[in-house]
């Protein structure tokens, strides 16, 4: 071990917790400090894929620091050795200047190390204090949270991450779910934090918040870790940048050095369309409206908890149009998904398609009726992850001809078909035989797509499309939902990444608490005031609605 | 009705009680092991293997308090291979207590043998707490009763207290909730839920001594007659709360004592009929309790059943 410089005081959290009015690290002198992270040539390997491939990786006290990369490049790997979830194969890993080896994450907490998941890390029926307490040591027996709801309301005002320490977390917006995570963090004595692509779920205005916030924490000597594939809130917020590649750094960077297009290559590989284009600018082929195709009219129904979740929608999707569905995680998006495809029951109104009453059809009556659906969560209701590509093929249609012969299966026309989807959607697969589950989540979306597009749909339901999909596969996804535009299908498409909403959408309606708060149209749409919008912004709504 | 008087009434309800305590006991471990994230099926097994070493230990040393540790120590040893297979090995929780009922159940019957219908020396008995047993009707349900009855008092009061006021139990229910994120604050879920698991199953064996040396002394083969399954069944209408619990318990208690009590003023209902009562009760709230909707309302810890495993991040 090597010696202990810096601040003592982050290995020994408890002392912290005497005085949690949060003693900022940049107290200590800068110019010879060891870095605040340096993960030296490490290496991680899962069965036979290499996760992390002599990755090195070095962060400095007083930055923001970006770590970039499609899916499956291993920033995750990498960052879950950092808090003490995985050990790594070979390499090492110092923390200000001290070599450590975490056999747990309690190990990573207790020298100042903070991740702020994707997934918040909340219990959800315990209120904010509550959920504190649970990372502080040595307090009383009995729960006594007065005074982490005292320091809690101190730290949130000093951070701009006000939030009520006594709500129940589950009565908390995302946003605010969010600040709860970081404001423990800062409690609970971190120096390091972690930011596992935090803006994904928020609204334009609550991102630039969080950056903002991002940036002050980093003044104050805060070592911040930015994991994104945003590039442009990277550029914006970031001191330096270090891009992975396949397992391995692909370059590092600043943003004085670099732009959109060169770190998109360096992510990639190649020269990316939908990096470079600007989404906003990207001109839509101009297609004729056809017949409204989908029709919502006052459509109700209640969550998983048995609350109301869709609160009167209303909408309407004509053929060769995309209507972009916007809002926040939770607004009642997949409610409304699975409601129009028969996996939820309405409580009121109605879902027609093609002026044909399909409220409460079963799926099956709404597939055959001429909707595809891409749902949100491709291995629970898309795909079955245990049976193969032939088998996964036909779950849409192994009970027409030529597929069935009376009760059995024509193999032959299995074959036939699945060779056709997979090139169709140049599936990467070693075989019809393949188990779904062992094909890359890019690989399985696009046999999904073929599958969901290959009766030429009327209705495509698509729920976030391209979710964790890399970017190859992406731009393919994308290309499918615009050529079946140009075909004249009418699209639904709901995405949280405003990006995608915007590229593809000819309209885009805002769902906040399960009702339209406005629809705008896709070209020359403003952000800020979709970002209102999906805040639930009264005027705004007042305004549209 | 000359049996519907107040002193026919009252004799009801204290002996709901007697014969609730055993159901109340069971019940707690098994809303422990649950409220950490774990489903203990094992429970009827844990009670046999109970009553049969509470039932010969006491007849070792003819001591009722020794007889009872001994059922906690019988108890706990069949948990902890619950806790071995789905705590550690991440095993079905369910097959495995399922496999621990079965295995309770016969393992108790063969080692019993010797000891089958042998009285005992000495069993628990009625204890009049000074000044409180004298309150009018109140005193005579709850406070002239067994030591092994007052005992499942304190500890549904330590429970109750404990899951809802300490730290500690502040961690069982965020382990059972959402282990992930107790993980992440630094929490040893497996380690806690392993000694849950074995806690609830010390407390299903004193349940089971209950039985053997409190309402029915001795040793008969499957004495506990599907208490065992009753509690399983009580956690989910307690709404994973032990003040429900002994509500709950106190509710079976009464089915069974009515059944007797009924015998005694010779009313002619078919004892075959009585002895079902407690099962059907156990099927109607299985029924109420589990339907989607009012599983979440009543609280079902969100973790339950779930064996407990890092996140295999690619």
């Amino acid at each position: 071990m090597m010696p202990i410089q810096g601040m003592a005081d982050a290995a020994a959290p408890p002392a912290m917790e005497a005085t949690p009015a949060v003693t900022p690290p940049s107290d200590t002198p800068t110019p010879d400090r060891p870095p605040a992270i340096a993960l030296l040539d490490i290496s991680k390997r899962f069965g036979p894929t290499v996760a992390n491939d002599h990755v090195t990786f070095v962060a400095k006290w007083g930055e923001v620091h970006a770590l970039v990369g499609e899916n499956g490049a291993g920033k995750s790997t990498l960052m879950s050795i950092l808090a003490g979830l995985y050990r790594p194969d070979s390499g090492t890993v110092v923390i200000d200047g001290t070599e450590q080896r975490f056999r747990a994450p309690r190990d990573a907490i207790s020298v100042g190390i903070g991740m702020v998941y994707q997934h918040f890390m909340l219990v959800e029926p315990f209120t904010v204090a509550e959920n504190v307490l649970l990372g502080v040591r040595n307090s009383s027996h009995l729960i006594n949270t007065k005074d982490i709801e005292r320091d809690l309301t101190a730290l949130g005002e000093r951070y701009q991450l006000q939030v009520d320490p006594t709500a129940p977390v589950w009565q908390l917006s995302v946003g605010e779910q969010q600040r709860v995570e970081i404001l423990r963090l800062l409690y609970l004595g971190a120096r390091i934090l972690v930011f596992d692509e935090p803006t994904a779920v928020l609204t334009p205005q609550e991102s630039d918040s969080l950056l903002a916030t991002m940036r002050s924490l980093a003044a104050e000597g805060f070592c911040v870790v930015f994991i994104s594939h945003k590039l442009d809130e990277v550029l914006t917020v970031s001191d330096r940048i270090t891009v992975m590649r396949r397992g391995r750094v692909s370059g590092e960077t600043t943003p004085a050095e670099t732009d959109r297009r060169s770190l998109a290559r360096m992510m990639v590989g190649r020269d990316l369309a939908e990096y470079v284009e600007h989404p906003d600018v990207e001109p839509h082929p101009p297609v004729a409206l056809g017949p409204v195709r989908l029709q919502l009219t006052d459509l109700r129904a209640n969550g998983e908890n048995g609350l109301p979740a869709l609160n009167g929608v209303s909408l309407e999707v004509h053929g060769g149009e995309v209507l972009g569905i916007a809002g926040v995680a939770g607004n009642g998006q997949r409610e409304l998904a699975e409601v129009i495809t028969g996996l939820r029951p309405a409580s009121g109104g109605r879902v027609a398609i093609e002026g044909k009453d399909l409220t409460n059809a079963n799926a099956r009556t709404v597939a055959r009726g001429g909707v595809a659906h891409i749902p949100e969560d491709r291995l629970a209701t898309g795909l079955v992850g245990a049976m193969d590509l032939s088998e996964n093929a036909i779950l849409r249609d192994y009970e027409e001809s030529p597929i069935a012969r009376g009760s059995f299966l024509n193999a032959g026309a299995i074959a036939a078909f699945t060779d056709l989807l997979i090139r169709k959607q140049d599936v990467k697969t070693p075989g019809r035989w393949a188990r779904v589950r062992t094909l890359s989540g890019g690989n399985q979306q696009k046999l999904l797509l073929a599958r969901e597009l290959a009766g030429d749909p009327k209705v495509i339901i698509a729920v976030h499309p391209t979710r964790g999909v890399d970017v190859g596969a992406s731009e393919a996804i994308h290309q499918s939902l615009r050529d079946q535009r140009a075909r004249g299908a009418a699209t639904l498409l709901i995405s949280e990444d405003l990006d995608e909403l915007l590229a593809l959408s000819d309209r885009i309606a805002v769902l906040y608490e399960g009702r339209v708060t406005g629809i705008v149209p896709a070209a020359g749409a403003d952000r800020e005031h979709l970002g209102l919008l999906m805040a639930g912004d009264e005027a705004q709504v007042g305004a549209h609605g | 009705m000359d049996f519907l008087t107040v002193g026919f009434t009252v004799s009801l309800l204290a002996a709901a009680i007697t014969y609730g305590t055993a159901i109340l006991l069971a019940c707690l471990g098994e809303l422990v092991t649950e409220r950490a994230g774990v489903l203990n099926l094992g429970v009827e097994g844990m009670m046999l293997m109970g009553a049969l070493a509470g039932a010969a230990t006491c007849l070792a040393t003819d001591n009722v308090w020794l007889g009872s540790l001994a059922a906690c120590g019988a108890g706990a040893a069949m948990a902890s291979i619950h806790a071995l297979l789905t705590v550690g090995l991440r095993a079905n929780q369910v097959v495995s207590g399922l496999a621990l009922t079965l295995f309770g159940a016969g393992l108790s019957a063969f080692l019993g043998q010797p000891i089958v219908g042998v009285p005992l020396p000495t069993s628990f008995q009625t204890v009049r707490i000074p000044v409180l047993s004298e309150i009018p009707v109140i005193g005579r349900i709850f406070f002239q009763q067994s030591g092994m009855v007052y005992l499942s008092y304190v500890i549904a009061i330590v429970l109750w207290f404990y899951i809802a006021k300490t730290r500690g139990g502040l961690r069982l229910r965020a382990i059972g909730e959402r282990p992930e994120a107790a993980d992440a604050m630094g929490i040893n879920v497996n380690l806690l839920r392993t000694w849950y698991v074995i806690l609830g199953g010390a407390l299903a064996g004193l349940g089971g001594a209950a039985i053997s040396l409190d309402t029915n002394p001795g040793w008969v083969e499957n004495i506990t007659a599907g208490r065992g399954w009753i509690a399983v069944a009580l956690v989910i209408f307690a709404g994973w709360n032990p003040a429900r619990a002994l509500l709950g318990a106190y509710l079976f208690g009464g089915v069974e004592a009515l059944n007797f009590k009924l015998q005694g003023v010779g009313v002619a209902v078919s004892p075959f009929f009585l002895n079902m009562l407690p099962y059907l009760f156990t099927i109607l709230v299985l029924i109420l309790a589990t339907r989607q909707s009012a599983r979440v309302r009543l609280g079902a810890p969100d973790a339950l059943g779930i064996p407990y495993q890092r996140e295999d991040r690619g």
